[in-house]
């Protein structure tokens, strides 16, 4: 696997556990819209992905991303 | 043409429904007349005040409201111009000298509102490259200034010590940063672990703005609020209160230590570019701020108060915010809006007003029936609450 494809698995994972809806996770998957999470449960998945990567994800970032893709390649970002 | 109105559909949709039920509109209500800090005529009905921040009871003051209206005779309805021009008249500085006094600290600096004194200190004092980190439940005016400033805003857990310590680990050492902090929630009116927040924000070499709004008058051995009561007031750089709370009247204001406090005036947008309040409500305020620097009794009266309401509701079945009474706020929490709604509508007819606080205003999607208790509420008023609530409350069926 490459490095991307670990970390899309690794983010994937931890989106699981808040996945009610049963989405299938793709690249292209949005927070709001196709997984439909309010801003609680945003709040709740940031704060666990901060944690396991040991990293912060500010509020400026997270209003620019709205899919999983671009959740990745942020979080490659704040661990390289 | 795009309707730029068509995003509060929902909201519109959503607020029709609720009305359609048959309940009132529980945001435009009207007080037709104000009787007492506790008691106002609404629908034609006398009505108990359990939904104020009239916290002292300080709106009907005798020396609060002779001070206002000397001020108003003597000195004119209005300022007409900003604090830095035309518009700082005697009864602004004395009010900030007021302030002063009260909290023991060297600065102090009035705005016309506390929606502002937040908006104009964070906005101001956390530039590009700087971290502000605060509780994810912080008030509006919080993230209000945070929007307005170019800070990077780094979120934490509610009153999640390790969460803070986390978070302020992972950021660079050598950036500014700006811890903010409530030491009263307004929604559920719990209290902040403020002593174990400001020693870890200390330790990563942060200051510390503490929104005080909520505790003034009544929380501490001076009344200087919640960092006071737990012995750490020394360790805020900057307190933001209000004067439409415990105060009686409206305006905001910062109080510090820092030696470079003043640059402010010049800096501080929200500051400089609006009117200045009237010199009536600066007076009001500066009279009020004095008075509630002594007044022991009603202070362990409002303790009483609280801590009898608390008790009562919960011996009731009520599910509330807090698991024992922490401030003047006791929160009811409601199973959904509507039910929410039916029983403030309950209440309001059987003569009793609670604030009714929905999403996005309150944490985790809750409906709350917010209570504010005051210090002239007497205990026959806060027996006749209780018996009001089990009415209503049977009344909607949710005890």
């Amino acid at each position: 696997m490459t490095e991307r494809s670990e970390m899309f698995e690794g983010l994937k994972g931890l989106i699981e556990p808040f996945n009610k809806k049963g989405v299938a996770v793709t690249d292209a998957t949005t927070f709001a819209g196709d997984l439909e999470w309010d801003s609680l449960t945003v709040m709740d998945f940031v704060a666990e992905v901060e944690d396991a990567f040991d990293i912060v994800i500010t509020m400026n970032m997270q209003a620019e991303i709205e899919n999983v893709g671009q959740l990745v390649d942020a979080v490659n970002k704040l661990t390289a | 043409m795009t309707d730029l109105f068509s995003k509060f559909d929902a909201l519109i949709a959503q607020r029709e429904g609720l009305l359609s039920t048959g309940v009132m509109d529980p945001f435009s209500l009207v007080m037709e007349k104000v009787l007492s800090p506790t008691v106002a005529v609404v629908n034609g009905n006398e009505t108990i005040l359990l939904g104020t921040y009239n916290y002292m009871g300080m709106t009907f003051d005798d020396d609060v409201i002779e001070a206002g209206k000397k001020a108003l005779e003597e000195y004119g309805a209005g300022t007409t111009g900003s604090r830095v021009l035309n518009g700082t008249f005697f009864h602004h500085r004395d009010v900030e000298n007021a302030l002063k006094e009260f909290y023991d600290m060297e600065h102090a600096m009035v705005f016309s509102t506390g929606y502002q004194a937040n908006l104009g200190i964070i906005s101001t004092i956390a530039g590009k490259g700087d971290y502000i980190i605060l509780d994810i439940d912080s008030h509006a005016s919080i993230y209000d200034g945070c929007k307005m400033g170019d800070a990077e805003i780094v979120a934490f857990r509610h009153n999640d010590v390790e969460a803070l310590e986390k978070r302020l680990k992972r950021l660079p050492a050598d950036a500014g940063k700006l811890v903010i902090l409530e030491g009263v929630y307004s929604m559920l009116g719990d209290v902040a672990p403020l002593k174990e927040m400001i020693r870890v924000s200390k330790e990563a070499g942060a200051m510390i703005l503490v929104d005080e709004a909520h505790s003034m008058g009544f929380i501490g051995e001076n009344g200087r609020g919640v960092a006071e009561e737990q012995g750490v007031l020394d360790d805020v750089d900057f307190v933001i209160g209000t004067f439409s709370k415990s105060v009686g009247t409206v305006g905001g204001f910062c109080v510090s230590n820092h030696p470079k406090f003043e640059i402010m005036r010049l800096v501080c947008r929200p500051y400089v570019f609006t009117a200045a309040l009237p010199p009536s409500v600066m007076a009001s305020s500066a009279a009020s701020i004095r008075k509630l620097m002594h007044n022991g009794n009603k202070r362990a009266h409002l303790w009483e108060n609280s801590k009898t309401l608390h008790k009562g509701l919960r011996d009731l079945g009520f599910q509330l915010g807090t698991p024992e009474a922490q401030s003047a706020i006791i929160a009811v929490i409601m199973p959904d809006l509507e039910k929410g709604a039916a029983i403030w509508q309950a209440l309001l007819e059987n003569g009793l007003y609670v604030n009714l606080a929905r999403p996005p205003a309150t944490p985790a999607g809750m409906t709350l029936l917010r209570c504010s208790l005051c210090a002239e509420h007497t205990s026959e008023q806060v027996a006749d609450i209780l018996d009001r609530f089990e009415r209503a409350g049977k009344a909607v069926g949710i005890i």
